[in-house]
């Protein structure tokens, strides 16, 4: 089937997520939508899938127009999504999610879907069993039963979301062999991804979007190069980093082993000085957060020792960690950061110390006010905080951490900000620098990343780069490795 | 249109207390000829005469302590429905008190004392056992509440039937009364008394205060708003969530306390009255702030009492007040969530 995309528009308030984009698949094609986080990939697929609709443009497929207004449509039309995360009932055996989003009569015919089931595994060559429980399987597995179902259904058109993050790479390598053999009967495939290598390899074509606009439509033979330069834009380079204050050092992992369900990261070793930047890149899931979050208290490492000014501090409970000095700032504002409902001053008043039991009232609205002129914050002291536009929650984030900080770990703390913010919020964390204390961020913008940063952690697949002088560093190199190449 | 200003709110407030009343109206209008009149039998059944009020103040007490407990809750993001268990370990404890201490050589004012204190105790600790259940089980408070509800029940009625039945033979009417002097006084031949008046008084002014002037408060509500960004900001939320609770717990105990000491003067079977359910109601309908906690309590108070006139006079069923205040917390509710579609849109 052929699908054509012409002139799709979608806003997320101020944002532009998709900006006229115009695009052309051609039936039985293996499509790579490239681009990295926010770029507007998977807002593009959603619309595609019926998640979400468009302001404006036209979806075509075989030349006539088509409405698609939700995911059930969207099967309706031959068009199945493959989420990121598969979107299953984990709980329920193999068989029965096989069935689920099966349209029409009330008793399910359980062993027509049986049939169906084993006669595509063998054409497929997969082997699940159908009565397995699905949080049993691997998510390589899932991702084939999720396939399955979605032809069963009579998907024409397969998107796939970041197929490859977290399948091993024998499932990867089955993966694409599936995925070619479904192209060569006819099936239309839309391969997202971040992947330099696989999209490089597995894609007759390659689109890459950055924010929000389609930047081309590339065809073999492919020079990573100019992929790069087409994700990340033209290297840009800043002045503005200030040195190390001196070579103290403030913290030291050792050994680090760090494990969840989807990744396991090992013996990482790492020293940080006193004062320094260190920026974690990386595009998102491939383990930045879990590194902070670990550097936060808030997840154990399986392995190593964490050592904070010489003190080990491996296994302590987050109080700890905040009680000497560490403070972590979640992107999530408003869901992690913020108190949605309680004013200015009622988060400065709960940042702050208690003194006694009951609050002097008016004296915190002076100290709040104080605070909303220092940190330049949009509002007043009775503004609810989720009144607050995004920059400035973000200055009322910055403004709430405590004085003598030791660690700042932050994520994307510049994400949503216009630039003038962005830089009031770097000289806030800069003065902190020089204050002492020393800071970790998580950014996707690799411009933010080597501009501000004395040593830069690459993460990929649960790798963990050897640190790189940010001087030293251009953002080709960097995005070539947090595309997984050079390693 | 600004539809968080306060001006805005209290319109779809007057709104949705109107519609209730509509709804209320059809609903009586399927059963009698005369609504007006049965509204107006109401009106005269709670405020009719001086009896008729104190016997509203009787059950507003309860249900105030009861309200200002939820509060506590309600701020901390919580549902304690086990409220109503609460309230019957605290009429319990106060009835094992006094049954253990009457006829000691303590004055009858110290074993009032101490029996409606450790009817706060045994409310505390009931709900100890919730907060237990829902930070270190993972039981949902409003699971845990129901199943604390029923053994409370059952503990009830084992105990009027079993140790502490009347000589003779156990009935539903309850234990053995109490000899007059362990009673809290009375106002005259009035039902209520001062003290039970005092306590409930004095019991929403502590919360208002304790809600709205604290740390304690503050920090409670930030738990309530968002556990997480309150524990990434360092607050021990799992000591707020369990002090609420036994916080709560102690009101719920109060308000047992008082129907044993104030009301019934013995232990029966629903000592709770369902105040504990209605207090839910009234939290909800004042947006869980204390400021009108005490006024709203009043009027549902009313409508219980007044509407015990209407199957005397009108011959309807007593059920008119349970619709009237369920409509208005339906509808209050519906008003909001139609305010926040206004708002989401704009």
């Amino acid at each position: 089937m052929r699908i054509e995309l012409r002139h799709i528009h979608k806003h997320f308030g101020k944002v532009h997520a998709n900006n006229d984009i115009s695009l052309m698949i051609e039936s039985g094609g293996i499509q790579g939508i490239l681009g990295e986080n926010g770029a507007g990939k998977s807002t593009l697929m959603k619309i595609l899938s019926g998640f979400i609709q468009a302001d404006s443009g036209e979806i075509l497929m075989d030349g006539k127009q088509i409405i698609i207004s939700s995911p059930a449509d969207a099967i309706r039309h031959g068009i199945g999504m493959l989420h990121q995360d598969p979107l299953d009932f984990p709980p329920m055996r193999v068989i029965d999610n096989f069935l689920i989003g099966q349209r029409g009569g009330i008793f399910p015919d359980r062993k027509a879907a049986l049939r169906g089931l084993m006669e595509m595994q063998q054409k497929l060559d997969f082997s699940i069993s159908p009565s397995a429980y699905v949080d049993m399987l691997t998510v390589g597995e899932r991702q084939q039963l999720e396939i399955m179902r979605l032809l069963w259904l009579g998907a024409r058109v397969l998107i796939l979301d970041e197929p490859t993050t977290g399948i091993s790479a024998l499932q990867k390598d089955k993966l694409f062999a599936t995925l070619k053999q479904l192209a060569k009967q006819g099936i239309t495939i839309l391969f997202v991804s971040h992947k330099l290598e696989d999209v490089e390899y597995l894609c007759e074509k390659i689109a890459v979007l950055r924010r929000g606009v389609l930047v081309g439509n590339v065809s073999p033979p492919y020079s990573t190069d100019e992929l790069v330069e087409m994700m990340f834009g033209k290297v840009v380079s800043f002045g503005g980093r200030d040195p190390c204050l001196n070579n103290e050092e403030l913290l030291t992992l050792e050994n680090i082993g760090i494990e969840d369900d989807r990744l396991n990261i090992r013996d990482v070793n790492f020293s940080l000085c006193r004062g320094e930047v260190v920026g974690l890149a990386g595009m998102e899931g491939s383990g930045q957060r879990q590194f902070l979050r670990l550097l936060a208290g808030l997840l154990r490492p399986v392995a190593g020792k964490i050592l904070l000014d010489g003190k080990d501090i491996t296994g302590k409970p987050y109080h700890y960690f905040v009680k000497n000095g560490v403070s972590y700032m979640p992107a999530a504002r408003l869901e992690e950061g913020l108190f949605p409902g309680l004013t200015l001053t009622d988060h400065f008043i709960l940042a702050g110390e208690q003194k006694g039991f009951i609050i002097q009232r008016e004296l915190a609205r002076q100290q709040a006010q104080k605070k909303i002129e220092e940190f330049s914050i949009f509002g007043t002291p009775t503004s609810p905080v989720e009144a607050l536009s995004g920059g400035n929650q973000q200055r009322t984030l910055l403004a709430l951490q405590r004085p003598g900080l030791k660690i700042l770990l932050l994520e994307h703390p510049t994400r949503g900000l216009d630039i003038e913010s962005s830089l009031w919020v770097w000289e806030k964390l800069k003065e902190r620098c020089r204050q002492g204390a020393s800071i970790f961020f998580i950014s996707s913008d690799l411009e933010e990343i080597l501009q501000y940063s004395d040593r830069v952690l690459v993460f990929y697949g649960g790798k963990i780069s050897q640190p790189l002088k940010a001087e030293e560093t251009t953002t080709d190199q960097l995005g070539q490795l947090i595309g997984g190449k050079g390693w | 249109m600004d539809v968080t200003s306060p001006r805005i709110r209290f319109l779809f407030g007057f709104l949705a207390v109107f519609l209730a009343l509509i709804f209320a109206t059809i609903v009586l209008a399927l059963t009698t000829d005369d609504p007006l009149g049965a509204y107006y039998n109401v009106l005269i059944g709670s405020f009719g005469s001086m009896t008729k009020l104190s016997d509203v103040l009787v059950a507003w007490v309860p249900l105030l302590l009861a309200t200002s407990g939820l509060l506590v809750t309600f701020t901390a993001g919580l549902w304690n429905i086990g409220i109503e268990g609460q309230i019957t370990l605290g009429a319990i404890f106060t009835t094992a008190v006094i049954k253990a201490l009457q006829g000691s050589d303590l004055p009858p004012e110290m074993v009032i004392f101490l029996s409606i204190l450790s009817g706060a105790l045994g409310g505390a600790l009931w709900a100890s056992a919730v907060g237990w259940l829902k930070i270190y089980g993972g039981v949902n408070e409003i699971f845990g509440g129901l199943g604390m509800n029923f053994v409370a029940t059952a503990l009830t009625l084992w105990l009027i039937f079993g140790p502490w039945k009347r000589p003779g033979i156990g009935s539903m009417s309850g234990t053995e009364p109490f000899n007059s002097i362990y009673w809290l006084p009375q106002i005259g031949d009035l039902r209520i008394s001062w003290w039970s008046l005092g306590i409930g008084i004095a019991g929403i002014v502590l919360i208002y205060l304790l809600l709205n002037g604290t740390y304690f408060g503050l920090r409670l509500s930030a738990v309530g708003k968002n556990g997480k960004a309150a524990y990434l900001m360092g607050l021990p939320t799992t000591r707020y969530l369990m002090m609420s609770f036994l916080i709560c717990g102690a009101f719920a105990g109060l308000a047992g306390a008082v129907q044993v000491t104030g009301v019934y003067h013995r232990l029966i079977p629903s000592i709770s009255s369902g105040y504990g359910f209605l207090g839910l109601l009234v939290g909800m309908l004042v947006n869980y702030q204390a400021v009108w906690a005490a006024p709203v309590a009043l009027f549902f108070a009313a409508l219980n009492i007044g509407s015990i006139q209407l199957p005397i006079v009108m011959k309807l069923d007593s059920a008119l007040s349970g619709v009237l205040q369920g409509a208005l917390v339906l509808f209050v509710l519906l008003m909001n969530g139609v305010r926040q579609r206004l708002l989401g849109k704009q």
